[in-house]
């Protein structure tokens, strides 16, 4: 009896991690096998391509200068704290001298490097985005309940929709010079300018798909809400926004998806210290290892887009109400 | 008994391209205060529409609606719906569900455990205490009915509607619900009018049944009142001779006087309405044995 029930358990356990090897096959090598043939490709690919600022960067190259990045980022941290540091010693001493003496502190000045960059292009996009869907959503719950309102707002969504970034840029760029002045501006011009051409190009998908999501509400909930009377506010909140959220979450990861896109351009013709200023100027720049730097900010890029499209997936799995649904 | 509900005069046209339709044509109907009424007919009649005009979903092109003297012109919770899909808002439990209706209707007039207590008491008036922080999808379609008929219960409504409200259900949760609504009904004596196709059910919880007209131009037919002893058990009304002779008299209403016009094929045998009518109630093999 016990021997049946061991080998039963051998058998199964046997099984078992025959199908779990299946599985790590399937979710890892062969994804990984993609991921080194295109590098073979790439490889002997780059060797054959030669420019004016040298070979092509094959995956080498490309990992060199990333490194290169990451320690060039290193020593301007380490200046940085060199330079505060410099900066609190003499202030040390002049109170020494004299307690009463006035003491400042320099902010540092160093030029912005990769990972500085990067964060700049983040929290640019993220204004843009969040710009964006604070006018898209409510447009959008509107012209959805609203269908005479959606008459009159379709035709210019549709012309601006695919009107191209760099299309906006100089207008957004005049305009900006021309509205924002202050004498202690809070934001960098350059920063406003990347940040309303970003918005300006990510309103639509979510505008368009939340307006299809609230109008697309069954009509028993509409009747629900009638014999209940709800107060419109309450409407929007309890039936509403809940009906809508899987069309807007849609909308709001392709608007992300474009902000990102719109904002490498943008921030290369508005020269806001970004990504994309890294690239124009490493382009300017024309060393022989500009090309591996460009290519290192192209890999970056498409990984922060990636990244960011998985956590607006993870915020929708917490605000949606279905987690049955299989969201991807 | 004085008149609770009066429906009276009601024509209602819907615009189509050729012209508008007129669905219903000349109802009347007066209802006193904790009166069961059925409404009966075939599919596409006009039952429902007659339901969301008293509810003021639709409006009456001609004729009206009073509810204790006072014109019916919009919806509300007066006269709350039980719908035939449970229309449950799927991302609250059950209990989010009733209490979205009790704060609607009970707005400064409950404390904050009262509205809870009276959310409670709903739900078990509907067997569904066990259940009350479930969600409308980790529950059978019986419970979800359950679920909407403690949402219109919890508005104490003057009239509660019932839109086929066993409609979706199989044939023994259906019983269930029958029984369990004819305890509810016994204790709270609400009025109520409850649109059925199954004739077993209107006789069985109605006081009266009114029978409709084919459409276009729908109308009542005939009223029936149904004597029958309350509390009514269904098993024992099952060889009761009162009782058949209720169903003999709806079912020769629906199949003799009424009978639905075939316009396309006679012999095509499952695929109208009338013949759907007839498995729903199980009716032919039995009525001829």
């Amino acid at each position: 009896m016990s021997r049946a029930t061991q080998t039963t358990t051998s058998v199964l356990s046997e099984y078992l991690s025959a199908e779990a090897i299946g599985n790590l096959l399937k979710t890892l090598a062969i994804p990984a096998a993609g991921l080194l043939i295109f590098l073979f490709i790439w490889a002997s690919g780059a060797k054959s391509i030669d420019t004016s600022l040298g070979q092509f960067p094959g995956p080498t190259q490309v990992y060199q200068q990333s490194v290169n990045l990451i320690a060039e980022h290193n020593a301007e941290r380490d200046k940085e704290v060199a330079f505060y540091e410099r900066q609190e010693a003499r202030n040390a001493k002049k109170l020494e001298k004299n307690p009463d003496a006035k003491v400042k502190i320099r902010p540092y000045t160093g030029k912005p490097t990769f990972i500085d960059q990067i964060g700049t292009s983040l929290i640019t996009v993220m204004a843009g985005f969040v710009a964006a869907s604070l006018i898209a959503i409510p447009v959008g719950i509107l012209i959805g309940l609203n269908s005479g309102l959606y008459s009159a707002l379709n035709p210019l969504i549709q012309l601006f929709k695919p009107v191209s970034p760099l299309a906006w840029l100089p207008l957004v760029t005049m305009v900006v010079s021309a509205l924002y002045v202050t004498d202690d501006p809070l934001f960098a011009k350059s920063f406003v300018t990347s940040m309303i051409t970003v918005s300006l190009c990510c309103l639509w998908p979510t505008m368009i798909n939340t307006a299809v999501g609230v109008s697309g509400i069954s009509q028993d909930l509409k009747n629900v809400s009638q014999v209940l009377r709800l107060p419109f506010l309450t409407h929007v909140v309890k039936i509403v926004l809940p009906s809508a959220i899987p069309m807007m979450f849609t909308g709001l990861r392709l608007s992300l998806g474009i902000a990102w896109m719109v904002l490498i351009a943008a921030e290369m013709l508005a020269q806001n210290p970004g990504l994309g200023k890294f690239v124009w100027d490493e382009f300017q720049n024309g060393s022989s290892n500009s090309l591996g730097r460009i290519m290192v900010a192209v890999l970056v890029i498409g990984l922060i887009g990636f990244l960011l499209d998985r956590i607006m997936l993870l915020l929708q799995r917490k605000v949606s109400w279905d987690k049955s649904a299989v969201l991807r | 008994m004085q008149t609770h509900l009066d429906i009276s005069q009601v024509s209602i046209e819907f615009p189509t391209p050729n012209g508008p339709f007129k669905a219903l044509d000349g109802v009347n109907l007066k209802i006193a205060k904790g009166e069961y009424v059925s409404l009966i007919g075939h599919s596409g009649c006009g039952k429902s529409t007659v339901l969301n005009i008293v509810a003021g979903l639709y409006q009456a092109t001609q004729g009206g609606v009073l509810l204790d003297g006072r014109e019916v012109n919009e919806p509300g919770p007066e006269r709350a719906v039980v719908f035939q899909n449970h229309s449950l808002l799927p991302w609250l439990s059950a209990y989010e569900n009733v209490e979205l209706a009790v704060k609607q209707v009970f707005k400064g007039k409950k404390s904050k455990t009262e509205m809870r207590d009276w959310i409670e008491h709903n739900l078990k008036l509907v067997h569904m205490e066990h259940a009350m922080h479930k969600r409308p999808d980790e529950i059978s379609g019986g419970m979800k009915q359950r679920v909407g008929i403690a949402r219109a219960l919890a508005m104490e409504p003057k009239v509660l509607l019932m839109d086929e409200p066993f409609g979706a259900l199989d044939a023994l949760t259906r019983a269930h619900l029958q029984d369990s609504l004819m305890e509810i009904q016994n204790e709270l004596n609400n009025t109520v009018i409850m649109i059925t196709h199954d004739v077993d059910e209107a006789v069985l919880l109605s006081d009266r049944i009114v029978m409709m007209t084919n459409g276009p131009a729908a109308t009542i037919g005939e009223v029936l009142d149904i004597e029958l002893e309350r509390p009514r058990n269904r098993i024992q009304l099952a060889d009761d001779p009162t009782y058949n002779s209720y169903r003999q008299a709806v079912l020769s209403f629906l199949y003799e006087k009424q009978r639905k016009v075939e316009d396309l094929d006679q012999h095509r045998p499952k695929a109208d309405p009338e013949e759907k009518l007839a498995d729903d109630s199980e009716e032919p093999a039995r009525e001829s044995a």
